[in-house]
């Protein structure tokens, strides 16, 4: 009965984990990053395409839990959205296979302006354990210019929900950030 | 002669644990042949080297294991599509990689050759520089009148591993399906050569991230059966720990997911909750949320945390207390039910020939467990009860994974209640040899071949549950809604990435 749930809900109160604090180092340094590319403020709020270049799976799995009542994205002012033309960030795993490259690029390419992407993963930075097979080009920097790195094999969904924060403070104006808690 | 007693008459050379026997390709075509009078031969693996095709066959009947192979003869071998319609992706892939062909192969078109690698075959003894375009993937026809295609993928609206799916529809019934994959492929097969078992494990841990645990163990298995060093017993007990919280986790989480696409997300977020708590178990007791290379080749690298058994009974504590009262609230929400009920029926006549394993297999009533056959420590001395649906449903398949979370908790308490003291690994002799090793994943049974020699890898298979249950998701979403694909695919949930290699 659906009265059991609920009632399990509240006597236990939210499962819901607190935001992360934003790295301050990282937050300055995305915040140049945008300042130098004079990119247009987006507000409080970015909208996330995620894309698999490549990956075991293994970061699709921490991915997918961001979206669900422990870490609830949504509440940070991040989604995930189903389309490439309706996202601000590109979200993107693995290394980039020979067989995904054109895909990747599509979906890139669909994406309006002003955009970033993030490279999620080790595989993602640099190839990580399938480095030098010649099935693919690299990491994400071989297909697409990066944005902001978050490493891990796969990286836990605290690691990115922390990377997203930061890219979210630095991409707000500095007299008016704060996060919510 | 039966194709058991072609296997069987044929010389064969050591393998562990079973011998191979080396057929002539007369005596390989044969067994195809003969492979249609034989309904319990089933194909569990089919695979190559640069010179030779293996098969790997469960007979049902005699419940043992045969393992055979036949050296290429310019450039051809008999196909055993035709007999085990399951064989075609495997076939497509051994040319594809190898470069071989499957004579009177069921079909020809490339598959996880996309037209856009640098060299091929890649795995061939020596590739050819590939100056030809990619050219378009070309599906197979469908006739009628007012059909028309949906065209999704491989980047897909959700957060999922890409692959192309091409329906055609009539209205909104599905006429066909045709699943193309092959997008993630990362050539690891060809990394593993030239590496000892030790350091090759992180590929097969990266095979396929939800089953790191599963794989990982098929492959030290498969090092430690050609070693014939088998792990000590607490290793192998903590492998079983390790792989029954993986089955648990993703369970949960995949009847989470499939009760969202019926958009039911009261059951979805407590069910997410418990794979949550399980994978932050899974962080107290073994260091990693999805225990990524704690199983290594020899033993594990791990042993228990400090804390550890007190935080995976904690777990079990709170998904016996929870799970029952969940499916309560699944079988009382007829809204629900509705969705799940008569939903991407996977027939099990079907089932029964391509021998799929795992929840899909025992959701229409074929059951095998690699825990139970061939066996593997400590599961011989646990009595492993796979249970079994006929009805073969989205319903069946998830009851079946309700019922494998139940029996992994009890499982769990057992394996926990005797961890078994002893070293934590051990090394493993550098020598010649071959060996096959298996796991059960929370898909199915998972297989995996090695040749070693001086002992590094020269030759590997490493082999997905997924390569015989893709074909079933074809045909199971046969006559269902395009709307009711979500359901049905995820109550499958084949591995891309674990084919794609």
């Amino acid at each position: 009965m659906a009265w059991r749930a609920l009632w399990h809900a509240l006597r236990a109160g939210p499962a819901t984990v607190e935001l992360p604090p934003a790295d301050e180092d990282e937050v300055a340094t995305l915040a140049a990053r945008l300042k130098a590319a004079s990119v247009r403020k987006l507000g409080r709020s970015l909208a996330i395409r995620m894309v698999d270049s490549g990956s075991c799976n293994g970061c699709e799995l921490e991915l997918q839990m961001l979206g669900s009542i422990v870490y609830d994205l949504e509440r940070a002012g991040l989604s995930f959205v189903a389309s490439p033309r309706h996202a601000d960030v590109l979200l993107v795993t693995g290394p980039v296979t020979r067989n995904m490259q054109d895909a990747l690029l599509r979906t890139w390419q669909a994406t309006p302006d002003p955009k970033w992407v993030i490279a999620i993963g080790d595989c993602a930075i640099d190839g990580g354990v399938f480095k030098g097979s010649p099935a693919i080009l690299g990491g994400i920097d071989a297909a697409l210019p990066v944005d902001l790195v978050i490493r891990g094999c796969p990286p836990t969904p605290a690691m990115i929900l922390s990377g997203l924060c930061a890219l979210l403070e630095a991409n707000t104006d500095p007299s008016t950030r704060h996060l919510p808690r | 002669m039966t194709a058991r007693a072609c296997i069987r008459t044929a010389p064969a050379t050591p393998c562990a644990p079973w011998p191979r026997h080396v057929l002539s390709p007369e005596g390989w075509a044969e067994m195809a042949t003969a492979l249609a009078a034989s309904p319990a031969l089933e194909l569990r693996a089919l695979w190559a080297d640069t010179t030779d095709v293996f098969a790997l066959l469960h007979d049902g009947e005699a419940g043992d294991f045969l393992f055979a192979s036949v050296p290429v003869e310019s450039g051809l071998y008999a196909a055993l599509s035709p007999a085990r319609p399951g064989a075609a992706w495997f076939e497509r892939m051994i040319r594809d990689l190898w470069g071989h062909t499957a004579a009177d192969g069921l079909d020809q078109r490339p598959w996880l050759d996309h037209g856009h690698w640098t060299a091929t075959p890649p795995l061939a003894a020596r590739p050819l520089p590939n100056l030809a375009a990619p050219e378009p993937m070309e599906f197979l026809p469908s006739e009628g009148t007012d059909l028309h295609q949906i065209a999704v993928g491989p980047v897909h609206a959700g957060i999922i591993e890409p692959g192309h799916f091409r329906f055609t529809v009539s209205g909104e019934t599905v006429v066909r399906l045709e699943v193309r994959l092959g997008y993630l492929h990362k050539g690891t097969l060809g990394l593993l050569r030239q590496k000892s078992p030790r350091v090759a494990a992180r590929f097969a841990a990266r095979l396929s991230g939800d089953s790191t645990v599963a794989h990982a163990t098929a492959f030290a298995h498969a090092a430690e059966a050609a070693c014939d060093t088998p792990a000590p017993p607490r290793a192998a007990a903590l492998r079983a720990v390790m792989g029954e919280m993986e089955r648990i986790a993703n369970h949960l989480g995949d009847i989470g997911a499939i009760v969202n696409d019926a958009s039911f997300p009261l059951l979805q977020s407590r069910f997410v909750w418990q794979r949550e708590a399980m994978l932050r178990t899974a962080y107290a007791a073994f260091g990693h949320r999805l225990m990524m290379d704690v199983v290594i080749p020899g033993g594990v690298a791990t042993d228990l945390l400090a804390g550890g058994y007190a935080a995976i009974i904690a777990a079990l504590d709170a998904i016996d207390a929870e799970l029952p009262s969940l499916m309560d609230l699944y079988d009382t929400t007829a809204s629900l039910v509705d969705r799940m009920q008569t939903t991407g029926i996977l027939d099990p006549a079907l089932a029964a020939r391509f021998a799929p394993g795992g929840f899909i297999g025992r959701a229409s009533g074929h059951i095998f467990d690699a825990r139970r056959n061939p066996g593997i420590a400590p599961y011989d001395q646990l009595d492993v009860q796979a249970p079994a649906l006929e009805a073969g449903d989205v319903d069946a398949r998830v009851r079946i994974r309700a019922a494998e979370i139940i029996e992994s908790t009890r499982l769990l308490r057992l394996i926990l209640a005797e961890l078994p003291d002893s070293p934590l690994s051990t090394s493993l002799p550098q020598i010649t040899a071959e060996g096959i090793g298996w796991a059960e994943g929370f898909r199915g049974d998972i297989w995996h071949w090695l040749r070693l020699e001086g002992g590094l890898i020269t030759q590997a298979f490493l082999c997905d549950p997924s390569w015989r249950q893709w074909p079933l998701l074809e045909a199971a979403v046969k006559g269902n809604i395009v709307a009711d694909f979500p359901l049905c695919n995820k109550s499958f949930n084949c591995s891309y990435s674990g084919v794609d290699l």
